[in-house]
């Protein structure tokens, strides 16, 4: 498909991430994805926070809630719970995701709701100009890591599983097509779906490279089972290389679906009306 | 027979006092329901440790044919659940105490022929009746009596409290009950009791409600449909009430994982088209500052209830301050427009609760509301709420191709559109932007008008503020100012002092401040600020925006409320030191 022709592409636009970052290959991709899943840019709510993934929305042609740092869930889930027809994905990059944003990682896991969340993964601060990020590998040099990094990486993958999520994914941005059907699967999935992309950052990030990624991804077999628990968790804590693809589903009811509040009307909370004479025979 | 003194008041306090877990709540919650259907004027006021057994708390119900709502010092009739609790009220009890309970939570502390004692040992009669669970409902019943209510709505309170126990429990209960009621004859008798206030002409209808509540309620008139909160003490009740009510009104309730969370989905939810609020005390408040920031850049609507309690960090969690004005007022990064409302009675946080809500969606910014734990604990019955004039002002527009979020204005207000409401886009952005939302580094330009934009709507906000009451005359000599929780005490106050000179300004709209502000306090020779707080927050504000300095301050930063009698001896030294 010819970029031109997208309906979610902007044009002629001027856009702040280094020639050669694997962010394009993921706005790209992810505005291909979004027409071949028939999604219309009025329907959907990209939620970033801050950081040079964060800025994705604003290079796509949607609405959008731009807000903090590592505070993308909480207003994601939120925008889907006041109006659940919309789409929403929440995306942001390995620190503001997994770092300043780190407890409601873990809790829109339990809380489950029918968002996607994509996290750029490159294993560096880009935005700060290259600190340590969460994910950094140990002994990875910077200037505050001057030693190098002492702290074990956090792991998304393992952590989403341990929690149950109802789905969890890794792609690499170095591999547009492998991408595109995780986008799909993960976009379609009904339930809070966590998609890790592994991006070399051209600028900052001279360990994690595309030369050091292209020698350490490989993909998920197909005899792999999304449904098991335990092989899912053992695959997703390999640290030496990198298996790719759908690591775990599991089909269970979504935020909306546990609340009441959608379970006798599918309306938008703003088009309900408060009816004060029940206030009234309430309360008074 | 001589007459006991508390026989002549009009007013009479009563006080519970025990560790918690002991049942005090539930003589509370009996009393004060059964006083009020008698048609008494009844106001309950706690105080309780930061811990769920153990402790010694205490609740005040006053009695009254006049509406009274503010705490006192002064207990007419005490009743001791435990050993601590003369020790803890001690400075608080006088001769004319009638103090009534079992002899070993008195007689270590109180000399039974110099104090006014009635030996109960309720516990072994509810023993004799079948545990000793039943003494809250016998202490009941003696209150309940000596106040000549009749036993129906006794036994009426107790069959319907108890509708999902067995029929043994309702039958022992009111047993109990009329056990109390048969104490109190006696102690009539030998104390020369025979309370006399009237209860007062059922004219109107009276609900019975506390601070928590009626903010609930408010935010429910409101049309609030969406509350995410971390709990915090003392700002947990209005969470409990929204979720209690949240299935009648389709609220979207939930429990957040922190604070910051909390603010960050409200603001979501209010982006999408939600009527959002937050409710937290100030240390959670604290957390929120990005996204108070937040709400102002991306001028979207957030109503924020913050219950105080005194600080700093942890400070005393379940006791009361007037501290985090300052904290409402500044917390934030950058500049930005925001209202700080702060209800002084409990029918006003209604009203004012309801309107917050259209507040915040008209001008699209953070709107605070100031509690404290006083006011939300606070119990009294109020006139039923008039409705007439109430409507949930929706500002949200469908959306044509184009729409610019943040389109420049005269008056800095954009038309709100929402996601997924018309064929627009709405771009929110934290970062500066431009008028469609997009992230901007244009400084000369864009930057200033944006400021300058954000900045208009303050103009706009200082046209709506809520002017502050005036109680007494007019032509006054002396001013006392007063914001929030304080207005029950400073009125009657000044009701018992009587001099026609003084008048009372209490503000229920912080920030901005009124227009009239300086002209009120201009008229007076002499200003007095009442604050429940350490250095006058309110009263640098005003110093602030009217440059008037209020050198008479009467503070109390203790973790209690202002008693009546405090403040009525405080503000007469105040005027006689002037004079």
């Amino acid at each position: 498909m010819s970029k031109k022709t997208n309906r979610f592409d902007m044009g002629d636009i001027d856009i702040s991430w280094c020639p050669g970052c694997g962010d394009y290959q993921i706005l790209t991709t992810l505005q291909e994805t979004l027409v071949e899943l028939d999604i219309q840019p009025k329907d959907l709510v990209m939620v970033s926070g801050i950081g040079q993934a964060a800025k994705i929305p604003q290079y796509l042609k949607c609405n959008y809630f731009n807000g903090l740092h590592g505070r993308s869930l909480p207003p994601a889930w939120a925008i889907k719970a006041a109006n659940p027809n919309l789409v929403v994905i929440a995306e942001s990059g390995d620190g503001c995701s997994y770092g300043e944003g780190g407890n409601h990682f873990i809790h829109t896991v339990r809380r489950n709701p029918d968002i996607t969340n994509i996290v750029h993964n490159n294993m560096i601060y880009g935005l700060t100009k290259g600190q340590a990020s969460p994910t950094s590998r140990i002994g990875m040099k910077t200037g505050v890591q001057v030693e190098g990094v002492i702290l074990d990486p956090f792991n998304p993958l393992t952590i989403a599983i341990g929690l149950d999520a109802s789905f969890v994914a890794r792609t690499y941005a170095g591999d547009t097509k492998h991408m595109k059907e995780m986008m799909k699967q993960a976009i379609q999935h009904k339930g809070y779906a966590l998609l890790d992309i592994l991006q070399p950052c051209v600028s900052f990030n001279k360990l994690n490279t595309y030369q050091w990624f292209k020698e350490r991804v490989y993909y998920l077999e197909e005899s792999h089972d999304p449904t098991d628990r335990f092989e899912a968790l053992r695959r997703a804590s390999e640290v030496e290389k990198f298996p790719l693809g759908i690591f775990y589903v599991k089909d269970k009811p979504t935020f909306l679906e546990k609340h009441d509040l959608y379970q006798k009307s599918s309306e938008p909370l703003y088009i309900r009306e408060r009816d004060l004479k029940k206030f009234a025979k309430k309360f008074l | 027979m001589s007459k006991h003194t508390i026989s002549d008041k009009s007013d009479i306090s009563i006080v519970l006092c025990g560790a918690a877990g002991q049942g005090i709540q539930t003589v509370e919650q009996f009393l004060t329901h059964i006083l009020h259907e008698a048609g008494y004027y009844v106001a309950a006021l706690k105080e309780y440790m930061s811990r769920v057994r153990g402790g010694t708390n205490s609740t005040e119900i006053r009695i009254s044919s006049d509406k009274v709502k503010a705490y006192v010092d002064r207990i007419d009739i005490f009743i001791p659940f435990n050993k601590t609790a003369i020790s803890r009220q001690r400075k608080r009890i006088t001769k004319d105490t009638l103090i009534i309970g079992e002899p070993e939570n008195i007689l270590h502390e109180l000399d039974a022929k110099e104090y006014n004692i009635v030996e109960i040992s309720w516990t072994k009669i509810a023993e004799e009746i079948g545990h000793r669970i039943y003494s809250n409902t016998i202490a009941a019943g003696v209150i309940t009596k000596l106040f000549n209510i009749d036993d129906e709505l006794g036994k009426k309170y107790l069959r319907d409290r108890f509708a999902n126990k067995s029929d043994e429990i309702v039958k022992k209960n009111i047993e109990a009950f009329l056990k109390g009621n048969e104490i109190a004859n006696e102690i009539a008798k030998s104390k020369g009791i025979e309370i006399k206030i009237k209860p007062k002409k059922k004219t109107e209808k009276e609900i019975m409600v506390n601070g928590a509540d009626i903010v609930g309620m408010g935010a429910i008139a409101g049309g609030c449909n969406f509350i995410c909160s971390y709990p915090m003490s003392p700002s947990t009740g209005v969470l409990n009430f929204l979720a209690k009510h949240s299935a009648d009104f389709d609220i979207l309730v939930e429990q957040a994982e922190d604070e910051i969370a909390a603010i960050n989905a409200g603001l979501g939810a209010a982006y999408a088209g939600a009527r959002a609020m937050v409710t937290t005390s100030g240390g959670g408040f604290a957390l929120m500052s990005e996204g108070i920031s937040l709400s102002g850049m991306i001028e979207t609507p957030i109503v924020i209830h913050i219950a105080q309690r005194p600080g700093p960090a942890t400070g005393l969690p379940t006791r009361t301050e007037q501290g985090d004005l300052e904290l409402a007022l500044y917390s934030g990064h950058g500049d930005f427009p925001r209202i700080i409302l702060a209800p002084g009675k409990l029918k006003d946080a209604f009203y004012i609760t309801q309107e917050a809500f259209n507040l915040a969606e008209k001008f699209q910014v953070p709107v605070i509301i100031l509690t404290d734990q006083f006011f939300v604990d606070l119990y009294y019955n109020i006139p039923s709420l008039d409705l007439s004039n109430v409507s949930i002002d929706k500002h949200i527009i469908k959306t044509e191709e184009g729409y610019q979020r943040y389109k420049l204005t005269k008056n800095g207000i954009s038309p709100r559109g929402i996601p997924g409401f018309g064929d627009g886009l709405v771009r929110a952005d934290s970062d500066e932007h431009d008028e469609d939302g997009f992230i901007t580094e244009d400084l000369d330009n864009t930057r200033v008008k944006m400021v300058e934009k954000r900045l208009k709507k303050l103009e706009e906000v200082k046209k709506n503020v809520i002017p502050p009451d005036l109680i007494g005359g007019k032509d006054y000599e002396t001013l006392v100012i007063g914001w929030g929780s304080t207005c029950n005490a400073i009125t009657e106050a000044l009701t018992s002092l009587g001099d026609k000179s003084i008048s009372f300004l209490h503000f229920k709209q912080v920030y901005p401040l009124h227009e009239k502000t300086k002209e009120y306090l201009e008229k007076a020779k002499n200003l007095i600020i009442v604050e429940n707080n350490v250095t006058s927050q309110f009263g640098k504000l005003i110093k602030l925006y009217t440059d008037l300095e209020i050198e008479n301050k009467i503070l109390k930063f203790t973790g209690m409320p202002f008693s009546v009698e405090e403040l009525t001896e405080k503000i007469k030294k105040a005027v006689e030191d002037k004079k």
